[in-house]
């Protein structure tokens, strides 16, 4: 989603994007001309008149899981919102019984949350794992 | 799911997804306040609509129609920026 019009996102992805990806943009590209959709999640910039890069994870049950925010000269890593995706439905399908650690990503040890595990953290992660 | 389109422009509906506008009435002698919703994790996302480019069509989407997917919302700057 972002200030400009279809008009101009049509544009867009016929003459740029859809050579970068086969057959163009898969999903839908919103306009929010006049930025209201934007102020109402935070991310409008009322003075230069543009959308920040924010991003949010929403459940099935339309509830916000995550956001981030960025200014516009970085870009996203995308395969971060993924791994976050990825966590946030194992915990949903583990019913909040599991956690997943700081470095988690699909694959590896998920924590079980309860008496036993209190103070005995130490004994099943590493710091390691947060950057393996 | 998503209509083709009739003229329009994106709105917050004023509520939450799957759940109706609230609509509080006005006090008599209260200070103007401004709306405000406050963005948070673990509640429920402010519903809208908007038009959009799909699939070479101009169709208008509404977020709640999303309902039981999950979904990825990005905000970016403007179309042709570099990253």
């Amino acid at each position: 989603m972002s200030v400009d019009s279809v008009f101009v996102h049509k544009m867009w992805n016929d003459h740029e994007l859809s050579k970068m990806v086969s057959g163009g943009v898969p999903f839908a590209m919103l306009s929010d001309g006049g930025g209201r959709v934007g102020s109402v999640y935070g991310i409008y910039d009322l003075d230069a008149g543009v959308e920040m890069r924010g991003r949010f994870i929403i459940d099935p049950d339309g509830v916000i899981q995550g956001y981030e925010v960025l200014t516009p000269p970085v870009g996203r890593n995308v395969g971060e919102t993924f791994r976050q995706i990825q966590a946030f439905q194992l915990i949903r399908n583990s019913k909040g019984t599991e956690a997943t650690p700081s470095g988690w990503k699909p694959g590896k040890m998920t924590l079980k949350p309860g008496p036993d595990l209190v103070g005995k953290v130490w004994e099943v992660w590493k710091t390691s794992m947060a950057f393996d | 799911m998503p209509e083709e389109i009739k003229a329009g422009c994106a709105r917050p509906t004023g509520g939450p997804v799957g759940e109706a506008p609230k609509t509080a009435p006005p006090v008599e002698g209260a200070p103007v306040k401004e709306e405000k919703v406050m963005i948070k994790v673990g509640g429920k996302a402010p519903d809208f609509t908007a038009p959009a480019y799909l699939g070479g069509k101009f169709v208008q989407v509404k977020l709640s129609d999303y309902l039981g997917k999950w979904v990825v919302l990005c905000f970016y700057p403007g179309d042709f920026t570099f990253v």
